[in-house]
């Protein structure tokens, strides 16, 4: 029940968002349209804990405050490494284990990964990651598992 | 005065914008392979266009257009991250290699580890 | 200010196309095609403050999804058409 009603607050938002105009005929014709997509993802059963992850509401920002500055910091980095040329960068595989507990978990850490330039989660089997980093660098960054221990905390 | 401070704010975060795009489009034409110019990619998918993009958001005039690049920015972010990913790992399924070989081989040895 | 950022814009398309057409790799080839979507929805925002008054953001919206579809669209397309050339390898 409160996912349906977080999926509905989400769309109504949006729809209003995109509208602009807010005469009683569009309000009725949002109304219906959310009821029309509510009804159809409760027939799909996808509305649950992993598309409406209410759990993470006040554990998350924190974290993305940490990734927004983790995403600054290596993209000077890797502007850097462009402009210097082909001779400054060390491309490697290497192997990462998520910790986390849930799916939802291991997939924020993956696509955390990949926001972050220098590195590109490249393929996920059960908890192993394969990254691909840009430099021994960015490598090491992520082998001492700062990123995967806050994920952690986020999930708790 | 206030009008001045947020023009010239914008403007600075539209410079570095285009400063972090353009070094990312000139990173897809200098790397040696395919893995790595993935990283260049996401250069300007990250910072270069958020900054852009906040740099918009000090222009506008209604709160409406905010919300609307508010939600261009979020998708932006979120998609490029599946995209890549989704085509780092189409090329790696494909049977395309990361390269470490060549020069670069010689000064590491060997390959730190092979995707199955 | 507007004018200039969309000329850096503009060059950065430049620069994708060149990798998408020499591109050794097809998937060199969408990565710079995936790259020249993401700059476009850019260009029309920016264009559109150039214009004085926004009124086409909800394009640039539509534009990163149709973008974001196609790509995924076009990879799912060579995934399974290639996908037995690599098992006969």
């Amino acid at each position: 029940m409160r996912h349906i009603l977080a999926l509905s607050t989400m769309l109504s938002a949006f729809w209003l968002v995109n509208s602009g105009h807010y005469k009683p005929l569009l309000l009725f014709f949002m109304v219906v349209s959310v009821l029309l997509v509510v009804g159809l993802c409760h027939a799909l059963d996808v509305v649950d804990g992993e598309s409406q992850p209410l759990n993470l509401t006040f554990t998350i920002p924190a974290y993305w405050l940490w990734l927004i500055w983790q995403v600054v910091i290596s993209n000077i980095d890797v502007a850097r490494r462009v402009w210097m040329g082909v001779d400054s960068i060390s491309p490697q595989v290497i192997m990462v284990t998520a910790d986390q507990k849930s799916d939802l978990g291991i997939v924020i850490y993956a696509n955390s990964i990949t926001l972050t330039p220098g590195t590109v989660s490249i393929d996920l089997e059960g908890n192993q990651i394969s990254v691909h980093a840009l430099t021994e660098q960015s490598a090491a960054d992520l082998l001492t598992g700062e990123m995967n221990r806050r994920v952690c905390r986020v999930e708790r | 005065m206030v009008a001045m401070i947020l023009d010239i704010g914008s403007w600075i975060l539209l410079l570095t914008g285009s400063f972090f795009c353009l070094t990312g489009g000139l990173g897809l034409l200098r790397f040696p392979d395919f893995f790595t110019r993935i990283h260049a990619a996401s250069l300007t998918d990250t910072l270069g266009a958020s900054l852009i993009l906040i740099g918009l958001m000090l222009q506008v005039d209604s709160w409406l257009t905010f919300v609307k690049l508010m939600l261009i920015l979020l998708f932006s972010l979120l998609a490029g991250t599946t995209a890549s990913h989704a085509i780092a790992r189409a090329a790696l399924k494909s049977g395309l290699r990361p390269l470490t070989a060549a020069k670069l081989a010689q000064q590491r040895g060997e390959s730190s580890s092979k995707p199955s | 200010m507007f004018a200039a950022t969309s000329l850096a814009l503009l060059v950065v398309m430049g620069l994708a196309l060149a990798r998408a057409f020499g591109g050794p790799t097809l998937y060199d080839r969408i990565l710079a095609v995936n790259n020249f979507g993401t700059k476009t929805v850019l260009l029309i925002a920016v264009m559109d403050f150039l214009g004085g008054r926004p009124a086409f953001l909800d394009i640039a919206i539509v534009y990163a999804l149709i973008n974001f579809i196609a790509i995924i669209g076009v990879l799912r397309f060579f995934e399974y058409s290639t996908r037995k050339d690599v098992e006969e390898d």
